[in-house]
């Protein structure tokens, strides 16, 4: 790596200076409104400073203005290519802090709709990540099948973003007539369409010069920055919340957690991959094993938290932990309720990541961090 | 009318409109095949709104950037940002001056190009590096950050593969004796044999540096849209974006060009010897079935450009001049030596 001489004052020589380069917010690589003050050297990143909040939109304070079913809505716009883990981790911790207890049937559709989501946000991923380092076909092969969990997700609740598909207690509505075999029929053929995006970039050289190295984070520095998710398990960290602490079906169903070795761009690239297939057999098995029932518990028409009650719920989002922190004041809305939005932390170590390296790989690094801005502001 | 008027004046201005308006109406259906292309490729269907089958695409496009605004950023150097996209598209026209696409004939005006100079691939070699000119300049003049670090890009991209691109093309120069391009394509008659198979290793570094020249995929990095915004062409709007949109373009044709006239047999029919293959000519005489040939051949290039956008990711600038410094190189320079062997034991 050559870097400018430069002496104690920072004059470098020659007079050269380093340059101040605002990276976004209206980027094409920057994901949405993330901006990023750089400082550079040449093309080499000296600083990266993550500058953020333009997504702003006050959702915590709004979650206090409405009742605990009225607020499922605002936690599809937080992450919004991964509306039912927020939804799942958002109901889950109402559910904790009332002490409701859904059935099984709506447990195990809602394990479902969680790990097609996993799918689905893992799809925006790999597409933009591969257009971002410069790989465009995968982009559209990914939207096919996203497009498919898509249409899933339409015919199971009506909408395809914004699901607002969970409530507490329970499931708002039973699987449709021939949903089951329709999904069975998308997760039987999804594992080859994984592999035909492996094939197009898993061994490619190109794909490997630009990821492999790039962006390594040491498992402390991942520790230290509360980084959650397929980057803390690309760094080698075993620490899933589905298999450490499970919730809804998780216990019942067997699947691996991929792990990477060298922390670097390229494996958590493969940690995703995998996760892809791993989503798709525990769909496959929730829906072999999908019980008979009521899906929604009995629960009163307008839900109280106890007084000064407190909890936090967080489950395992496509990005890492989303966790919810709600405190209750006896009344129908939550007295405040706090987000642990996964983007956030795993943006924190953005500058680590990026020190030293070029601004090409700072855009890989963006795209392997997986952020989403709504998430982030909120 | 006197003969010299004709021959000097008449007739290659008229070659020089033909030329020019087939190389302009390739490139306007080029940018639409590609998108169709690329379409098949990932599973959409490309443009197909404008005309059938998308025919007119290309037109409401080039009418679109004519209307459009031109926009000339206030910081900016005016008549060098004027200049860098002129500096871009002139060098790549110029080149198909000297290209041949059909055999010579039996007067001048008869030839199937426009002239032949005895130091045709010279001029080619010197005209291509002026492009790379114009996205320097062009970088350096819009005042822009992203646009700087585009031109910068480019001027490293130059450097890296300019010089083994170079050494590459005296391989078919050696085994020809002569740098007029006619004369390559006859030398390769002559030899009955096509310059790719002796000279495969020149032929790959020649159009690797090519691909990189013409900044396309997996060398877009002056342009590199994911990182550098658009790159070099950062500020330009309307008809001046166009322009290097053309540049580049053009620049594809003009390597692809010189890559089938020294590599590839240029207007020579495949298997002219073999007596069951002669329906190959297509029935027709020797100008229209060589032109035919030549642009059959370029056409098979210009897929591969493409195909190349549909596969690949991008480079990163430093592993580009890795690759041009360590790979092509010591392979160009091999290549030469081997060459020079082969023409000395021969």
């Amino acid at each position: 790596m050559i870097q400018t001489p430069s002496n104690s004052r920072g004059e470098t020589l020659f007079g050269l200076e380093e340059m101040e380069l605002n990276f976004g917010p209206q980027h094409p690589a920057t994901h949405g409104v993330l901006r990023l003050r750089l400082k550079v050297d040449g093309e080499r990143i000296v600083d990266a400073y993550p500058i953020i909040g333009y997504l702003h939109r006050g959702t915590e304070k709004l979650f206090e203005l409405h009742p605990y079913f009225q607020n499922v809505p605002h936690t599809d716009r937080m992450d919004y290519v991964a509306a039912a883990t927020s939804n799942l981790a958002y109901v889950g911790a109402v559910e904790k802090l009332v002490g409701l207890t859904p059935p099984p049937r709506a447990r195990y559709i809602r394990t479902i709709l969680a790990e097609l989501q996993r799918i689905s946000s893992h799809l925006i991923w790999l597409a933009t990540h591969a257009i971002d380092i410069g790989a465009m076909t995968p982009f559209f092969y990914t939207f096919r099948e996203r497009e498919e969990i898509l249409d899933l997700f339409e015919e199971y609740c009506g909408a395809r973003l914004t699901l607002n598909c969970m409530r507490p207690g329970g499931q708002p509505y039973d699987l449709t007539v021939g949903w089951e075999d329709r999904c069975r029929e998308f997760i039987g053929a999804f594992p080859a369409k994984v592999d035909e995006y492996e094939g197009l970039l898993t061994n490619n050289r190109i794909w490997k010069k630009r990821t492999v190295g790039i962006g390594v984070l040491a498992p402390e520095v991942a520790l230290e920055y509360g980084v959650t998710g397929p980057m803390l398990r690309g760094s080698g960290i075993d620490w899933d919340l589905r298999k450490a602490m499970p919730y809804e079906a998780y216990g019942d169903v067997d699947f691996d957690v991929p792990l990477g070795h060298n922390c670097d761009t390229y494996d958590r690239y493969l940690v995703r991959m995998e996760e892809m297939r791993q989503a798709a057999r525990i769909v496959d098995q929730c829906l072999d094993q999908l019980p008979e029932g009521p899906i929604m518990a009995k629960r009163p028409r307008v839900l109280k938290a106890p007084k000064e009650s407190e909890t936090y719920y967080s489950v395992e989002g496509p990005k890492g932990e989303i966790g919810f922190y709600l405190i209750g004041d006896g009344t129908p809305n939550p007295y405040r309720c706090r987000v642990r939005p996964p983007s956030f932390m795993n943006l924190q170590a953005l500058p680590e990541m990026v020190k030293g390296q070029l601004i090409a790989d700072l855009v890989a690094v963006i795209g392997t961090t997986d952020i989403v801005l709504g998430e982030i502001d909120r | 009318m006197p003969d010299v008027l004709s021959d000097y004046l008449l007739w290659p201005l008229l070659k020089i409109g033909i030329v020019l308006a087939a190389v302009m109406g390739l490139i306007t259906y080029l940018v639409l095949a590609e998108r169709k292309i690329l379409g098949f490729m990932q599973v959409r269907l490309g443009p197909n709104r404008v005309g059938p089958w998308g025919l007119l695409q290309p037109i409401a496009d080039v009418l679109k950037l004519l209307v459009k605004e031109d926009v000339i950023p206030n910081k900016a150097v005016k008549w060098a940002f004027v200049l860098a996209p002129c500096l871009v598209v002139a060098p790549a026209l110029i080149i198909m001056s000297v290209i041949p696409f059909g055999p010579p004939g039996a007067s001048q005006k008869a030839n199937w190009f426009i002239t032949d100079i005895n130091v045709g691939l010279l001029l080619v070699v010197a005209l291509a590096t002026i492009s790379v000119y114009g996205i320097i300049i062009g970088g350096w003049a819009s005042n822009s950050k992203f646009s700087l670090l585009g031109g910068l890009r480019s001027a490293a991209q130059m450097i890296s593969y300019e010089v083994p691109q170079g050494i590459a093309l005296v391989g078919p120069l050696l085994l020809a004796g002569t740098m007029s391009l006619v004369g390559i394509v006859e030398a390769q008659r002559d030899a009955g044999m096509w310059f790719v198979f002796p000279q495969i290793l020149a032929f790959f570094i020649y159009f690797v540096a090519g691909v990189a020249e013409s900044n396309r995929n997996p060398f877009d990095l002056p342009e590199a849209e994911s990182e550098l915004v658009a790159g070099f062409h950062t500020e330009y709007s309307g008809m001046r974006f166009a322009l290097f949109f053309l540049g580049e373009y053009a620049n594809m044709i003009a390597i692809s060009a010189v890559a089938v006239t020294l590599f590839w047999g240029g207007w020579l029919q495949p298997f002219s010897s073999v007596e069951w293959l002669g329906f190959l000519d297509f029935g027709l005489p020797a100008g229209p079935s060589g032109a035919l040939w030549f642009t059959l051949k370029l056409f098979v290039f210009l897929f591969l450009y493409i195909w190349f956008r549909g596969t690949f990711p991008r480079y990163r600038f430093d592993q580009l001049m890795d690759l041009g410094w360590k790979w092509m190189l010591p392979l160009s320079l091999f290549n030469l030596f081997l060459t020079g062997l082969l023409k000395i034991v021969l």
